[in-house]
């Protein structure tokens, strides 16, 4: 693998020189040598820093790695296995939502948003139609059907949300089986989605005003079916994992960081209930009509890894028991906010070529009524006005508090955006969980974070 | 919706601070986007200010008053830091002086009547035509004893945009702080590690400022090009 | 038929290149290159209803040293090229490259400063998935149709000549915005 080409050294000993291959080189820099290896050819980083005067190996887990989570970069300075250092790069995944919503118009921004947060688009999307409801001041007047059904759909993606969380983090350790019985589970649940949305992922279904289209016929079953399946099969997790003696030794005490450590680093979520605080956004500052319903907020107070696992699941059942009670409450309404000068238009519906304007609008904006051609067509084209001013509306995501901050200069586009993500904040805590650990507790601990590198990034 | 949340009427009691009007950020003219020729629909003469909420008059209504009444109290130059209080949809917006805004930072955290234990971040906000304030810094802020939040924000000037660092006080803004510095060229004094965070280490420009481009590319479709979104007519 | 029917049976004629297409197909390994939505959608066809194993390709090796295929799951920003680049240029040949999504494949609905509008700006694509994201079906479809092509290249002069040929029908092909007709 190593050449015996001997340029100019400066890694002091002779030990061995600069690595000459195309790809597997190493390349010398301000902080000394920087090896590049790929596998079976760890001996020249060995004797490049046996040879040198430095003691600690700085790794780089780069962007990719099956382990990290997404594309996040981890710098990592080694002695021997204790970690020294901890740093993250970030923005790998950066894609410019927040820009490119200055150019589209309130509703289509709600397709922008819904691809931030990957693994809980709903919760994107609500958290920004909430924020435009604010502005434009029809938070009372949402119907209750839709506040129902957004309710549901989230609570169904956080459990989707965890699943993946849980499963992924079991495959970081070695636990192949829980990835597996994650996204089994989590198939069901995208069922679920496909049937009411249209999609399995990046739905722009809620929409500011209410949700794009109502329940379509059967779904009431499908989701009680599936609530039904989901709590049998989420059993099959726990049982393979919890009180784990494996799975246990990997987890408990890894990760620690205490509730003033958490509040001083802004960390949400999981992560501040493992803590032993119980907050809950759902709970707190209630949105949706979330103070209605009767659920519980899991907390721990150990700190560790282990204890986010915990309440991750514990926040599996008590989602499944906000979705019975959605399911409950549903009482035939309309979905859409009644002012016909923002509520979206159009109806959807299955024809002989996909999805499309069901025939029954286009009749009736075409042959009936005028107002209703007009008003399709300025919606769609040009969109709703929102009146001048800022707004910050915070829902509890799976990871944490996401917040926007909307800025509206009283037109048809926003003028700013900007999303708190809960993984940007929470990755911060990288450091503080990973320095004087092990390496390969960087990994647990990481993976109890939980970050989706597309919310970091946006 | 809570009472005392209108923008300034007209006359109004004093405000603690020096009272403004409603903050333009700018004017926009004609309906379509369309500037010269090609707009023929008549609405090419329409000229219109755009305006933010300006300060709001005493009472505030809620627990903002109390608010504001505590931080006077604990913060001596509460008239210097201060440039006014807007309450907007229920939200209290704070419009502090940059060299003020690490002490007034600290006054919201520590006092227990205050108690915003928990920064949400920071982000920024270009408003390119308001002249000398345009980079807005919005702080925002959560009470977990109190369940309440707030938002703090300050305006530099383009020419001279920083503003001291608030890392002290809260440790979570540091890669907030780092990710407005590489969006908006908001420069945080006293950071500890002010890089870009989130575009590669040498990008050059700050993308999401107004006078950023989108730098989208045309799409070729069949029989046609569609040019990328920032240059297509726009009906704002 | 024909000359087989007179061989003494255990006997199998085929052709060097068929064999070679064969091998290849039947156990192409991908590399991990998820990077955003897509990336959980390959997760989920790789997962147990959608089962990417039944093609040999459920072992999605982490480095790139051992992989076949390169499934670009995402949206590539200006900062994550680079990267790819390197991962593209350390697997060993033969390699495949599958753009997953319109991210990958042209930007998508990201027309902005951030995202490589199209990965084929940076490694060569051999064949480009729609979709947003795509669904796992799909991204089954797109696999067998590469494996089809795999199956069907050739090697050594005649590969030569297949890339020569490929390359006057691109040169000489209309440009999208030329092109009359339906979308298909």
């Amino acid at each position: 693998m190593s050449t015996d080409n001997i340029t100019f050294g400066s890694a002091g000993a002779a030990a061995s020189g600069p690595v000459a291959d195309a790809y597997a080189g190493s390349r010398e820099t301000t902080e000394g040598t920087v090896y590049t290896v790929t596998g079976a050819d760890w001996d020249t980083v060995v004797r490049g820093v046996s040879g040198g005067r430095q003691e600690h190996v700085v790794v780089n887990m780069g962007p990719q790695h099956p382990s990290t989570h997404g594309v996040l970069r981890l710098i990592l300075e080694l002695d021997g296995e204790n970690v020294i250092e901890a740093r993250c790069g970030v923005g790998y995944l950066h894609t410019g939502i927040e820009k490119n919503l200055e150019f589209r118009s309130w509703t289509q921004g709600v397709t922008f948003v819904t691809r931030m947060d990957y693994l809980a688009p709903l919760f994107n999307e609500t958290a920004y139609c909430l924020a435009v409801e604010k502005l434009l001041g029809i938070t009372d007047q949402i119907p209750e059907r839709a506040s129902v059904i957004r309710v549901m759909l989230m609570e169904l993606n956080r459990i989707s949300s965890h699943l993946v969380a849980i499963a992924t983090g079991g495959m970081e350790l070695g636990a192949l089986t829980a990835m597996i019985f994650g996204f089994r589970e989590r198939e069901l649940i995208l069922d679920v989605f496909e049937l009411v949305t249209g999609l399995r992922m990046n739905h722009a279904f809620i929409r500011p005003g209410g949700v794009a289209q109502d329940l379509p016929p059967g779904a009431v079953d499908q989701i009680a079916e599936t609530v039904k399946k989901l709590k049998s099969r989420l059993t099959d997790t726990e049982k393979l994992l919890v009180d784990n003696g494996i799975w246990m030794g990997r987890t408990v005490g890894i990760g620690y960081l205490n509730l003033s450590g958490a509040v001083a680093l802004g960390l949400t979520g999981p992560i501040l209930r493992s803590t032993g605080l119980a907050w809950d956004l759902r709970k707190m500052q209630p949105y949706c009509g979330y103070e209605t319903y009767e659920f519980d907020v899991p907390t721990q107070t150990t700190s560790d890894s282990y204890g986010r696992f915990l309440i991750r699941m514990a926040e599996m059942q008590e989602s499944l028991k906000i979705v019975e009670q959605c399911l409950d409450r549903l009482t035939p309404g309309p979905v859409m906010v009644e002012d016909k000068k923002i509520a979206w238009p159009a109806q959807l519906a299955l024809g002989s070529d996909g999805m499309g304007n069901s025939l029954d609008h286009i009749r009736q904006i075409m042959g009936e009524s005028m107002e209703a051609l007009i008003h399709h067509f300025k919606l769609v084209t040009e969109g709703f006005h929102v009146p001048a001013g800022q707004v910050y509306q915070a829902i509890e995501s799976p990871r944490g508090e996401l917040g926007v901050h909307i800025v509206s200069d009283g037109g048809t586009r926003p003028y700013r955006v900007h999303y708190r993500e809960p993984s940007f904040t929470n990755l911060q805590a990288v450091a503080a969980m990973c320095e004087g650990g092990q390496l390969a507790d960087v990994v647990v601990a990481v993976a109890s974070i939980d970050p989706v590198m597309g919310g970091v990034d946006r | 919706m809570t009472e005392g949340n209108h923008g300034l009427e007209s006359g109004g009691e004093v405000v603690p601070a020096e009272a403004e009007a409603a903050e333009v950020i700018g004017v926009r003219h004609g309906m379509f986007g369309v500037h010269g020729s090609g707009d023929t629909s008549g609405y090419g003469g329409l000229v219109r200010t755009v305006a933010m909420p300006g300060a709001t008059p005493r009472p505030y209504g809620g627990w903002f008053d109390e608010a504001a009444d505590t931080l006077e109290r604990v913060l001596p130059s509460y008239g210097d830091a201060v440039e006014g209080v807007v309450i907007d949809r229920g939200e209290m917006t704070i419009h502090v002086r940059r060299e003020k805004v690490v002490e007034v930072l600290q006054a919201l955290r520590d006092d227990p009547l205050l108690r915003f234990e928990m920064s949400l971040g920071v982000s920024g906000v270009h408003y390119p035509d308001d002249t000398d304030r345009e980079l807005h810094a919005v702080y925002h802020l959560r009470s977990l004893t109190h369940n309440r939040q707030l938002r703090v924000e300050v305006a530099v000037p383009d020419a001279d945009p920083h503003i001291p660092t608030a890392t002290s006080v809260y440790p979570t803004n540091d890669w907030h702080e780092r990710e407005t510095y590489d969006f908006f060229g908001i420069i945080f004094d006293g950071h500890p590690a002010l890089t870009r965070i989130l575009m590669p280490d040498d990008w050059p420009g700050h993308p999401q400022r107004k006078d950023y481009p989108l730098g989208g590319i045309p799409v070729e479709y069949k029989g046609a090009e569609i040019p990328p979104p920032d240059q297509r007519r726009v009906y704002s | 038929m024909g000359l087989e029917e007179k061989l003494p049976s255990g006997v199998l004629l085929t052709t060097v290149e068929q064999v070679a297409g064969y091998m290849r197909k039947s156990s192409l390994w991908p590399a991990t290159f998820g990077l955003a939505c897509c990336a959980i959608e390959m997760m989920s066809s790789g997962g147990p209803r959608y089962d990417l194993g039944r093609f040999g390709m459920e072992v999605f090796r982490a480095s790139p040293r051992q992989a076949d295929l390169m499934v670009v799951a995402g949206r590539v920003s200006q900062k994550m090229a680079p990267v790819l680049r390197q991962i593209y240029d350390q697997m060993p040949n033969p390699k495949w490259v599958l753009s997953m999504g319109v991210c990958a494949s042209s930007g998508g609905m990201f027309n902005n400063y951030a995202i490589v509008q199209g990965v084929d700006h940076v490694v060569p694509v051999d064949i480009y998935l729609p979709g947003c994201p795509p669904r796992p079906e799909m991204l089954m479809d797109a696999i067998l149709k590469l494996h089809d092509q795999i199956q069907h290249s050739k090697l050594g002069a005649n590969r030569e000549r297949q890339v020569e040929e490929r390359e006057q029908i691109a040169l000489t092909a209309l440009p999208t915005s030329a092109m009359k007709g339906l979308l298909r």
